[in-house]
């Protein structure tokens, strides 16, 4: 159904005007809250709710008093709506700059259960209770209060709309764009901008939020200017319409939001929705503009309170009058250039209401030809209607004469702000304009230009001319020739009155607490007051004691209101008061865009080794190590993860595995110094490392702290392969060239990644030998030939193989190296020739396992960087001659305490009980509930770092540091997991085959 | 985000680039020579410059090599970029 749309709101008069952006020949049909309503092709969601005569649009945050739409622009603190539904569904849309299309659904988001009947309405009665620090200080008292009954209520009552449930099924896209001059604001000053920097041969973008560029100005003197300047500037520039410069960052670097297809149907939105362009200029033209501003007296928030420049966009754009019989309220002389446009479009003007006294200029004199009522030197100090205005009462400022006025929409204007956001986020400085009443731009030469508005370049021909002059510097700033002279031929504007700097009308304090400052929040004159008396006069300190200037609109509207009264309540100058920091975005920006393709599969590579899918073929479950896929575990006939573990680490112990270590870390180090270098890196000596053999080292930071450890094997003399930790293998490399590059140049050494040159299949088991042996016929592997800790070139079932014979499990162990592209051919051939001794495949889970019951620790897991080689009990593996990185903290007096936290070994008292890892160790036994707070705090002793189940030895094991634990040796402590207390004994953490000679075998 | 021109790339942005702290501090040649506080001072004191401020960083996701950069720790322009080798520009004398 469509509702009946309120007679001659959309007056044909006005729409004949031109320079309208709706086609009044398509309607539009959408919902909001449940009704239909109809529109036109070009409306927004504003302007269709006022031209069908809809006034409240939400709810106030803390009040939950009935609010309108206030402005027609990015600005609007009030008109948020919750837009589409299910994963579509986007939250705290601005109504004033959603563009309608047939079907939209739009909902209000801060009302419950219902827009005219608000539960929490109430709260607009206890307005007296809930003053500025109300949260602070309300709700300090109790905890349990605070969870049970204040945090879910609050949370329902803040409101603002519902994120989204389930993944965004919406497409976003992300492009860079290089260009030498950025033109921020496609009005006219930003048009004439980009039109200089394109006529002096520069490389131009310009962007422009609203979906047409110099926008509302078809009634314009000028406009026969700017539609030659518009035709120019698309056919020379860049031009991105619809798109919003949120975020202006370092070195001419800037990034934008464009609604590519926000404006379409659901079904009619084919590729993309938003698109994020990131931007790096040369130069930069800001031509933001400027936000006009509220003024502040009581009842200023009622529906039907305009700003006076939104009542322009909406007559100019849309054919919308917002009321038919009008008061408006002002401090500058624009406002009455509007009352006229509105008043010749059919609304009558019930009193312009001045703050200024003894008007001189023309606008006045031409509102007054008009038959204007003006009461100069009046202010409005009541708005009468709740949820639509019915009329204001006006006063004398010099405190006489009172009188009632009825009307239906209030303009009000407290003059313009520059939008100064971008021009501050990239560190620009501001500075106060007594003149202008606002803070502008303190332009030094390496900040952006700007024009237009933003540096109060008001009216048409100012803005055409300082942005012709900001545009042509730009391009000149760039080497590039001035562009000839700007030939339009411009009328002169009447001389006017000045705006007059005017914070607030002055009321009872009482009545401070309807004086609205910041919409968005509910910040009232009485907030600020408050705020002042009780010290908090910083605006830093004011924004956060009020809430003034958070929120999703960032009080673009009340922030300058907050400042003017801080100023008037301090005594200060409001020149010396800085605003609060302006941060990126500019307005809020949907995750979506952010992460653009970066989702899903392509949000981070998967690594996979050469065998990967020979593991997919054999059921093998994946884990992620880094970005690797690594094989977890084989699991056979519906296994389970202990099942099949235990399987693959008895077959290591019994028989023999075969491992895919190919993700392992590898790094060539090659050159004359090779050697001396790794002296250099780890802890242990590698001078006398003979070639062909191998050895075990540890690198630490230069705090002394393990950085990564790993098996390295000289090749040549001048050539070793050096292995890392698989998830380190970059961070290592990038160790080793820092310091090669920046402290050592003088070493003859490169490094070279080898880790997905070299696949590494592993081979673990007392029948190792045999199998190797059935793929190398010919080579002698035995212990003497080939010995434990030593290094060969064998051919492998017909490739040419580096094996070294090196363990991680403590078993007989060969690791072969073999070209990528061969692995997947030997490995097969492995497992051919290894069936008849029982060949299992495992994962990295039996792999750690294995590990533990050697007390092999993994760097990264079993320590923190908060542990020494020597917290890990491995003083043989570092050095006293030698010095290396990390040496001379390992004297520190703290890294040298003996008791420091060590690595140990725990076995349970329960031999079935596995402690979770992580679990705190304690040494009190006597702890009655571990879910309870304590009687006094009980010290943590340390913590379990590995655990596991041993199938071999038929118990748990687990590995932890423990504070001063190599002396505790014995000692039952406790780990306390999921509410208990587990016993555990500390002793060695090597737990299987301590002498090693299956290992050397 | 910051343009940093590489000495052998030329200019990239900033995502490129891994920052790598306060330049032109050696490593001291006899660690073991020093006490416990020099050690430190070495190890953890880093000036918290206000103004041009001479730092390291790594082409990391391009040419992978280490260089210096001058840059403003307020303004965060940056004037100058050289090899590790190089000095860095002596601070003007004061009025
Ligand atoms: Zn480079």
């Amino acid at each position: 159904m469509t509702a009946t749309r309120p007679a001659n709101l959309r007056a044909p008069p006005v729409r004949a005007r031109g320079g309208d952006w709706v086609d009044d020949t398509r309607p539009i049909a959408v919902s909001f809250d449940g009704r239909a309503y109809t529109g036109l092709a070009g409306d927004t969601l504003a302007s269709a709710l006022l031209a069908n005569g809809v006034r409240v649009v939400g709810r106030s945050l803390k009040y939950h008093r009935p609010r309108g739409i206030l402005s027609a622009g990015f600005e609007e603190p009030n008109a948020l709506v919750q837009l589409g539904k299910g994963a579509h569904s986007e939250p705290n849309a601005l109504a004033t700059r959603v563009e309608i299309y047939d079907g939209m659904t739009a909902t209000s988001v801060n009302r419950w259960p219902s827009l005219s009947h608000d539960v929490f309405a109430a709260f607009g009665l206890l307005a007296r209770f809930m003053p500025a620090g109300f949260y602070y200080k309300t709700f300090l008292g109790s905890r349990v209060l605070w969870d049970r009954l204040y945090e879910p209520f609050l949370r329902r009552m803040a409101g603002f709309g519902r994120a989204p449930v389930g993944a965004d099924p919406e497409n976003y896209d992300q492009r860079h764009l290089q260009c030498d001059v950025l033109v921020v604001g496609g009005g006219v000053a930003g048009l004439a901008s980009a039109r200089a920097a394109c006529a002096s041969g520069a490389r131009v973008v310009l962007i422009e939020d609203n979906p047409e560029l110099a926008a509302g100005l078809a009634a314009s003197p000028a406009k026969e200017w700017i539609d030659v300047a518009i035709g120019v500037v698309k056919q020379d520039a860049t031009v991105l319409t619809r798109t919003t410069v949120f975020g202006a960052y370092d070195a001419g670097y800037f990034a934008a939001l464009q609604r590519a297809s926000d404006h379409l149907p659901q079904e009619a939105r084919a590729g993309v929705r938003q698109r994020l362009w990131l931007i790096r200029a040369k130069q930069v033209v800001l031509a933001t503009g400027a936000i006009e501003r509220p003024l502040v007296f009581p009842n200023n928030d009622r529906p039907g309170v305009y700003l006076a420049g939104a009542a322009r966009a909406y007559l100019d754009r849309f054919g919308v009058l917002v009321g038919r019989n009008v008061v408006a309220f002002t401090n500058n002389d624009e406002t009455y250039a509007t009352v006229i446009a509105l008043k010749k479009a059919g609304a009558a003007i019930a009193a312009i209401v001045d703050v200024r006294a003894n008007l001189t200029g023309g606008a006045v004199a031409l509102a007054k030809h008009e038959g204007i009522r003006v009461l100069e030197g009046y202010v409005v100090v009541d708005v009468r209607g709740r949820s639509a205005v019915r009329g204001v009462t006006i006063a004398a400022l010099d405190g006489g004469r009172r009188e009632k006025i009825a009307c239906d929409a209030l303009l009000m204007s407290g003059g313009w702000s520059p939008a100064v956001h971008l021009f501050s986020q990239q560190g620009g400085k501001l500075i106060y304009d007594p003149g202008m009443a606002a803070f502008v731009p303190d332009r030094r030469p390496a900040d952006p230009w700007c024009a237009g508005a933003l540096c109060g370049e008001t009216g048409v021909d100012a803005a055409i001319t300082g942005g012709w002059r900001a545009g042509s510097s730009a391009a000149t700033a760039l080497g590039k020739p001035a562009p000839r002279g700007l030939t339009a031929e411009l009328p002169d504007e009447p001389k006017g009155d000045a705006p007059l700097a005017f914070w607030r009308v002055p009321v009872a304090p009482s009545a401070e607490r309807k004086c609205f400052i910041d919409f968005q929040n509910d910040s009232t004159l009485a907030d600020v007051s408050l705020a002042v008396r009780e010290g908090f006069t910083h605006p830093e300190h004011v924004k956060r004691y009020t809430l003034t200037g958070f929120g999703t609109d960032q009080g673009k509207t009340g922030n300058i209101n907050a400042l003017g009264n801080i100023a008037e309540r301090t005594g200060g100058d409001l020149a010396r008061l800085a605003p609060t920091t302006f941060r990126p975005p500019f307005l809020p920006v949907t995750f979506g865009a952010l992460a653009g393709r970066e989702k899903g599969a392509l949000l981070d590579p998967v690594r996979v080794t050469a065998l990967h899918d020979w593991h997919v073929a054999a059921g093998a479950a994946f884990e992620n190590v880094g970005q690797w896929k690594r094989p977890w575990y084989y699991p056979k006939d519906g296994e389970t993860l202990d099942q099949a573990v235990t399987r693959e680490c008895l077959a290591v112990r019994n028989n023999v595995g075969i491992l895919d270590a190919s993700t392992l870390g590898k790094i060539e180090i090659v050159g004359a110094d090779a050697a001396a270098f790794l002296n250099r890196v780890y802890t242990n000596a590698w001078s006398k490392l003979g070639v062909g053999r191998s050895r075990y080292g540890l690198m630490c930071r230069e705090d002394g702290m393990l950085f990564d450890d790993g098996t390295t094997t000289r090749l040549a003399p001048d050539r070793f392969l050096m292995t890392t930790t698989t998830g380190n293998a970059a961070a290592v490399l990038d160790w080793l060239e820092e310091w090669l590059q920046t402290e050592w140049p003088d070493l003859k050494v490169y490094c070279t990644s080898v880790t997905d040159h070299w696949s590494t299949i592993a081979l673990a088991g007392p029948r190792a030998r045999e199998v190797l042996q059935c793929l190398a016929p010919g080579t002698a592997l035995d212990a003497e030939n080939f010995p434990f800790m030593s290094y060969q070139e064998v051919v492998v079932a017909g490739v040419a193989a580096r094996v070294f014979r090196i363990s991680f499990t403590g078993e007989l162990s060969f690791e072969i190296n073999v070209p990528w592209h061969d692995a997947r051919h030997v490995w097969e051939a492995a497992i051919t020739a290894g069936a008849a001794f029982g060949i299992t495949p495992y994962g990295t889970e039996a792999m750690h396992v294995l590990r533990a019951e050697k007390g092999y620790p993994i760097i990264g897991q079993d320590t923190d960087g908060t542990v020494t080689p020597l917290d890990l009990g491995m003083a043989w593996a570092v050095s006293t001659k030698k010095d290396f990185l990390g040496k001379r903290s390992l004297a520190r007096p703290d890294t040298a305490r003996p008791d420091r936290k060590q690595f140990v070994g725990l076995l349970t008292s329960d031999p079935s009980r596995v402690i979770p890892e992580g679990a705190q160790i304690v040494s009190e036994s006597n702890i009655a509930d571990v879910r309870l707070p304590q009687s006094s705090p009980v010290p943590m002793e340390g913590h379990v770092t590995s655990s596991y189940f041993s199938a071999v030895l038929g118990r748990s094991i687990a590995l932890a540091l423990v504070r001063d634990g190599f002396r505790r040796t014995g000692e039952t402590v406790y780990a306390v997991a999921d509410g208990h207390a587990i016993a555990a004994r500390i002793g060695p953490t090597v737990f299987y085959d301590p002498d090693g000679t299956r290992r050397d075998g | 985000m910051l343009l940093i021109d590489c000495p052998h790339c030329g200019p990239r942005d900033e995502t490129e680039f891994h920052a790598g702290g306060e330049a032109h501090i050696a490593r001291p040649e006899k660690a073991a020579e020093l006490t416990d506080a020099q050690w430190a001072d070495y190890l953890f004191m880093r000036s918290n410059t206000k103004g041009w401020f001479a730092e390291r960083w790594v082409h990391a996701a391009g040419c992978r090599r280490w260089f210096n950069v001058e840059r403003h720790t307020v303004t965060h322009e940056i004037r100058r970029t050289y090899p590790m080798a190089g000095a860095p520009t002596e601070p003007e004398e004061g009025p």
